[in-house]
């Protein structure tokens, strides 16, 4: 393995952006995520990559809709208030199925809220926020390592489904410094992409990029290739990590930090002797319902318990893959706390009846 | 029989839906013939707004991107700036530009942005039928200004042009019209002068082209030329208000 | 040695190279091949002139980096010591810099080893080696950071212009360590 060095969430992801051939970044100042285009204010010169400050989030996400028409690796990151100003841009990409990478550090809401650590974006970021049928490919790390390994797959993944690819992070994400080891070389993943602009150069027809149809049925038409096409991201790109569940009395979902917290609370918790797994997605969309539904049926697993820094959003998902054949019950902090390994604990002896 | 005339290869072989009398038509042409004349009809890649020609991708034949709303000098931005060798243009009516996408044009503006914008000015909105734009003049009377407009109530127009050539990164801003004959020549000079900036790599350009719409003025065509030479050209006289000595 | 979710808790104010000398200890229990994180406070709390951050230490994939329970608490100043030293373990460590810190943590369950930090790099003429005196205490009082890895981290995150002070750094940390035999 190489060298793992201290590094800082929000400059991992610039530092795997650009290993992953990202050269074109846009974006706007927001806490807690802005050492992110810092970094790359110093980096992109170094590979003769742009780095543009726009004048609004507005401006940024359709620079990135401009720079991925036109072919290119693009990324654009923003926190919470800055990635709701983002959304329409997210329908347009969507509409003209263009790859781009966008991540949201999240911070708490709602309204302008506070910078500290949240995860009450899930909704937003897996049930749409801009307007039509679409779906942005989700992904939650959960350490500095798997921030970085899950920006650099958020390209392929992009460039491979003409996706928008989204990384939900937090605030603890963005500012803690863990190690990471990088890769001597990137396993890029690239794709012809005959459909963008280029100028024509001698193509013998040109090309469009565009989202609006006006005529009913090639909308609909479009609208049933995407849904194709999403079912088949369900079918390949589910991502989860299942830990201690063959056992397990209890089982906890939670995603990136939250999960994290979750893993000591097993540890102890199987030190009293309660048996307690984890099922923790690391792809927000697709969800893990299959695997979930699974754990739900093992005879051991008596109730679910869902763990995240908001008011019960993720749950929604897990109560719908148990579909009701086990208890889910929801343990959640705000405002920018995080929930505690004791409260966690406490709640799941309660649980278990001790 | 002898051919006198042909279609300009910078547009498609496609019937355009413009209402009768609208000079959206005109302007058009003029940027695909400026296209060929310079001969980048390979090299450019235009940004459709929202608006009437919110599909003018399906005619132009060079390689097309369509916007969302106001945001085409961002999304050109974007364009640029993966292909510096290419030309980009974008294509805007006063809706697009000057009300939603003010901060935008500003902005690509202010950064010297080496793209071409072609603004189209005809003071409403046409697309949604006939409402109030930011270019409406004083007393003109649209579906959200019905009693004609009010300073006191819907404020005063921008004059879009002189804004912009206050900003140091927009090196040649000019308003042409195409209401006669010899504005029409004038305005595809200012074309083909706006995409040489560009070319030039000096920066910022943009044209703005007064422009008809008889069908939300009221109007029949005729008389909607006269209408643009009585009152438009009063409130937005032509000329360059940047780079009046610029050789390219 | 080896540790579970071992946590430090370094506070004060700004500018007192509280989140530097955080790092250093991150990056010196790193290159001993431990797990480690490094959370610092971020944002208006970090403009109202307070800072902290916290470190975790481990040979076992860390949960989570946002600290509850204090091993070693570290404050700069007095209300640092108020918010933090109630989180700390029974059996836990505070160290402070007693120029600075007036007030004393009122528990008994504790080991307290106040250092005149501020005072001592005062005298050696350089206000940046307050904060070495108390990661040396660290290094004595808890064995989290050995006198070989602090050196090897200074060289690891120090600009290469500020390498020649790395002797005098290591000859303040060693002096630090005595404070840890003092009650």
């Amino acid at each position: 393995m190489t060298k793992r060095v201290l590094m800082k969430g929000n400059e991992v992801i610039a530092e795997a952006a650009v290993r992953a051939g990202c050269r074109h970044y846009f974006g706007y100042p927001i806490t807690p995520q802005t050492e992110i285009m810092h970094y790359m204010a110093r980096r992109m010169p170094e590979v003769s990559g742009t780095i543009l400050q726009a004048e609004s989030e507005v401006a940024a996400i359709n620079m990135v809709y401009g720079a991925a028409a036109a072919g290119a690796r693009v990324m654009t990151t923003s926190s919470s208030p800055g990635i709701s100003l983002k959304q329409e841009g997210f329908s347009y990409i969507a509409g003209a199925e263009l790859p781009a990478v966008v991540v949201n550090i999240v911070r708490t809401g709602p309204g302008l809220g506070g910078i500290l650590p949240a995860q009450g974006d899930y909704f937003q970021a897996t049930k749409g926020g801009g307007h039509g049928d679409y779906r942005n490919i989700v992904l939650a790390p959960a350490s500095i390592q798997e921030l970085y390994e899950l920006t650099v797959e958020a390209f392929n993944l992009a460039d491979k489904y003409r996706n928008l690819v989204m990384i939900l992070g937090d605030g603890t994400l963005g500012q803690m410094m863990e190690p990471v080891a990088f890769r001597d070389e990137e396993s890029i993943e690239t794709v012809a992409k005959d459909w963008a602009v280029s100028g024509r150069q001698g193509r013998k027809e040109h090309n469009e990029i565009t989202s609006i149809y006006i005529n009913p049925d090639i909308m609909e038409a479009l609208n049933n290739k995407l849904q194709a096409k999403y079912r088949e991201i369900e079918k390949n790109e589910v991502r989860v990590e299942v830990l201690q569940c063959e056992d397990a009395e209890i089982v906890i979902t939670a995603f990136g930090i939250a999960s994290r917290i979750c893993r000591n609370v097993i540890r102890q918790a199987r030190a009293e002797g309660i048996k307690v797994g984890m099922i923790r997605p690391i792809t927000l969309w697709p969800f893990p319902s299959k695997t979930i539904s699974a754990v739900a049926s093992i005879e051991s697993v008596s109730s679910f318990l869902t763990v995240e820094l908001n008011a019960g959003q993720m749950v929604e998902d897990v109560r719908l893959a148990v579909n009701g054949s086990k208890p889910v019950e929801f343990y959640g902090r705000m405002g920018g706390n995080l929930p505690s390994q004791k409260e966690i604990l406490e709640k799941i002896r309660t649980m278990a009846g001790k | 029989m002898e051919k006198v005339f042909s279609r300009t290869e910078g547009l498609l072989d496609k019937p355009m839906h413009y209402c009768p009398g609208c000079t959206h038509g005109i302007i058009h042409r003029l940027i695909a013939e400026a296209m060929c004349e310079l001969d980048i009809l390979e090299e450019t890649i235009g940004v459709s707004p929202v608006g009437c020609t919110y599909n003018n991708y399906e005619y132009f034949a060079c390689d097309m991107v369509q916007a969302s709303h106001g945001r085409a000098p961002a999304v050109g931005t974007g364009i640029k700036r993966v292909h510096p060798e290419r030309m980009v243009f974008t294509y805007q009516g006063d809706g697009d530009l000057a009300a939603i996408g003010t901060a935008e044009i500003v902005h690509a503006a202010a950064r010297g942005e080496k793209i071409s914008t072609f603004f189209v000015n005809n003071a409403i909105y046409g697309m949604t039928s006939g409402q109030m734009a930011p270019t409406t003049l004083i007393g003109q009377k649209t579906t959200t200004s019905p009693f004609g407009r009010d300073p006191q109530v819907q404020g005063y127009p921008i004059n879009v042009s002189e804004m912009i050539a206050t900003l140091e990164g927009a090196v040649y801003v000019e308003r042409v019209s195409v209401s006669s004959f010899k504005d029409i020549k004038n305005a595809a000079k200012a074309i083909r002068k706006a995409f040489r900036v560009q070319q030039a790599g000096l920066g910022f350009s943009m044209v703005e082209i007064l422009s008809t719409c008889p069908t939300n003025w009221g109007i029949d065509p005729v008389g909607a030329i006269e209408w643009l030479e009585e009152n438009m050209k009063k409130k937005y006289p032509l000329g360059v208000f940047r780079g009046k000595d610029l050789e390219v | 040695m080896t540790m579970t979710d071992f946590s430090i808790i370094l506070a004060g104010f700004g500018g007192q190279g509280i989140l530097s000398a955080g790092r250093i200890v991150a990056t010196a229990a790193l290159l001993d091949n431990h797990e480690v994180s490094w959370f610092p406070s971020y944002g208006p709390e970090m403009r109202g002139g307070t800072a902290n951050c916290g470190v975790v230490i481990s040979d076992s994939i860390i949960g989570s980096p946002v600290i509850n329970d204090i091993d070693v608490l570290i404050a700069l100043n007095n209300p640092s010591l108020e918010k933090f030293s109630r989180q700390v373990k029974p059996g836990g460590v505070v160290i402070v810099d007693s120029t600075l810190v007036t007030s004393v943590p009122e528990r008994e369950d504790i080991k307290f080893f106040p250092i005149p930090a501020s005072e001592l790099a005062n005298q050696d003429g350089n206000m940046n080696f307050a904060v070495v005196y108390l990661l040396g205490c660290l290094s004595a009082a808890s064995e989290c950071i050995s006198q070989e890895k602090f050196e090897e981290a200074l060289k690891d995150v120090l600009p290469a212009r500020h390498h020649h002070l790395i002797p005098a750094e290591l000859e303040v940390f060693a002096r630090g360590k005595t404070y840890a035999n003092v009650k």
